[in-house]
């Protein structure tokens, strides 16, 4: 089957390749575009480490047809440190042990950042909520959703 | 395996593209995962660039386009009385993506929005002009190949209508079974809506339990001749949630919960 070209961008950085018609977007991410920071975990939804955000919002790169986006603006882990300044939700990730083997981390973080984006203030309960399509088998949530708050307090100036 | 992806301008020529062998992607949660895992029942997949997403009143009822997103639902006031039903479907990024024409084909344990629809006697709206009622479209769905364009669902108030999801996992488990009731009537019951989801190929009405609710009051004597018959007609079926055998086991008891709910 012809490939056929596709673009978007990719944090900020104009994207062109050329896709496998019915490619999911996480394998032209990570294969097309050289963007490993999403992960593979299930390809069938279930797992979360392939979130990226699509015009803000959180989607499975797994689950979407690499066509449909197409002149879309893609979000990923990679694209959240600025330069050697890391994002404030790597930082309390590091400092708060909310990842251990990592392999959930880029998902829990890119769900973490579109909560923020509308929600700077979350309570406990929305952070729950916001990874609750996120699946990690090492650190038991608790950190991860310590991580969020405390990040979400830095970025708002507080101590949590 | 190769596949032809197929983009159409508009809704019309999307439909008259889809058939035996072409699938019409919605959000593509369901239908990626069938591309992701070989599926060798399609070749072609075809996308709409016009999607109808929107949701508004329409007569006695609300219009919800094929399009509109779980989440969609959930920013919509107009369609207030089912945001119980799409707040638990998948998490997030599954509501960002998955669509209520999507919903309608869902099979078990998928499908807690058609079954809401089932038991709110909705309509479908084809692209070929035609309406349906949610149960022959329901009965119908895997032979017809036609697009769906919205559904439209009388509106009720918040105390006619109820919904519960019955999973393992919480909050985003897929359904051990799901109940939507439309119950009609002050007091007594004049009317009874039940479908539920997951005990069957596709949601199914409990019509035995529907009659025996009938002219009935919301206690537990007023109830029990429908719990009694709740599971006739359903075809649960074992699979790794549940056991045929657990589902009906526990049907009646969900049933009387929902049922004898204060409100
Ligand atoms: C992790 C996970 C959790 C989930 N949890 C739930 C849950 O709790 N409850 C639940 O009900 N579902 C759940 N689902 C299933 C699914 O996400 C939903 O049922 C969703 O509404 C399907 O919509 P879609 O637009 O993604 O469908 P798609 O995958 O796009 O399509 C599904 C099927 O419907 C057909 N189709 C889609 N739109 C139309 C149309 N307008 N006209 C004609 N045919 C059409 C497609 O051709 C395809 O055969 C879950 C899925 C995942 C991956
Ligand atoms: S890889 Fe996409 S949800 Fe698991
Ligand atoms: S850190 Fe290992 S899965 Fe989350």
């Amino acid at each position: 089957m012809a490939k056929v070209p596709l673009t978007f961008t990719l944090n900020d950085a104009e994207i062109g390749v050329f896709v496998v018609p019915g490619s999911n977007l996480l394998d032209v991410l990570r294969r097309g575009a050289g963007d490993l920071t999403p992960k593979e975990g299930c390809a069938q939804g279930a797992c979360g480490a392939c979130t990226v955000l699509i015009d803000g919002v959180p989607h499975l790169s797994c689950l979407t047809l690499a066509e449909m986006a197409e002149g879309r603006r893609i979000s990923t882990t990679g694209g959240l440190a600025v330069g050697p300044e890391l994002h404030p939700l790597q930082t309390a990730f590091m400092e708060g042990f909310a990842a251990q083997c990592g392999f959930c981390t880029a998902g829990m973080l890119m769900s973490a950042k579109a909560l923020l984006d509308q929600t700077p203030n979350p309570t406990r309960d929305q952070v729950i909520e916001a990874i609750s399509g996120n699946l990690c088998r090492c650190t038991g949530y608790e950190p991860i959703v310590d991580a969020i708050l405390t990040a979400a307090a830095k970025m708002q100036g507080r101590t949590a | 395996m190769s596949l032809s992806v197929e983009t159409y301008p508009t809704l019309r020529e999307a439909s008259q593209a889809i058939g035996d062998r072409a699938r019409y992607i919605g959000g593509g949660t369901l239908l990626m995962r069938a591309v992701n895992y070989g599926d060798q029942s399609f070749d072609r997949i075809v996308i709409s660039r016009e999607i109808d997403r929107t949701i508004r009143n329409e007569g006695q009822g609300v219009r919800i386009g094929a399009g509109a997103t779980m989440a969609d639902v959930l920013a919509s006031r107009d369609a207030g009385f089912l945001h119980p039903v799409a707040r638990v479907i998948g998490g997030p990024a599954v509501r960002n993506m998955g669509t209520v024409g999507g919903n309608l084909f869902a099979a078990a344990p998928f499908g807690d929005f058609a079954t809401a629809l089932l038991a709110l006697d909705a309509t479908v709206q084809m692209a070929d002009g035609q309406n349906q009622p949610m149960e022959s479209f329901l009965s119908g769905r895997d032979r017809a190949r036609g697009l769906v364009v919205a559904v439209t669902v009388p509106r009720v108030s918040e105390r006619e209508f109820r919904f519960a999801k019955i999973s393992r996992v919480k909050p985003k488990g897929a359904s051990m079974m799901a109940i939507a009731l439309w119950l009609r009537g002050s007091g007594r019951i004049d009317e009874a809506r039940i479908a539920f989801g997951t005990m069957g190929p596709t949601p199914l009405r409990a019509k035995a339990a529907e009659q025996a609710l009938r002219g009935r009051d919301l206690t537990e004597p007023g109830i029990a001749a429908a719990l009694a018959v709740c599971c006739d007609g359903l075809q649960p079926a074992d699979d790794p949630l549940a056991t045929a055998w657990y589902r009906r086991a526990v049907a009646p008891v969900h049933l009387k919960r929902l049922l004898l709910e204060t409100r």
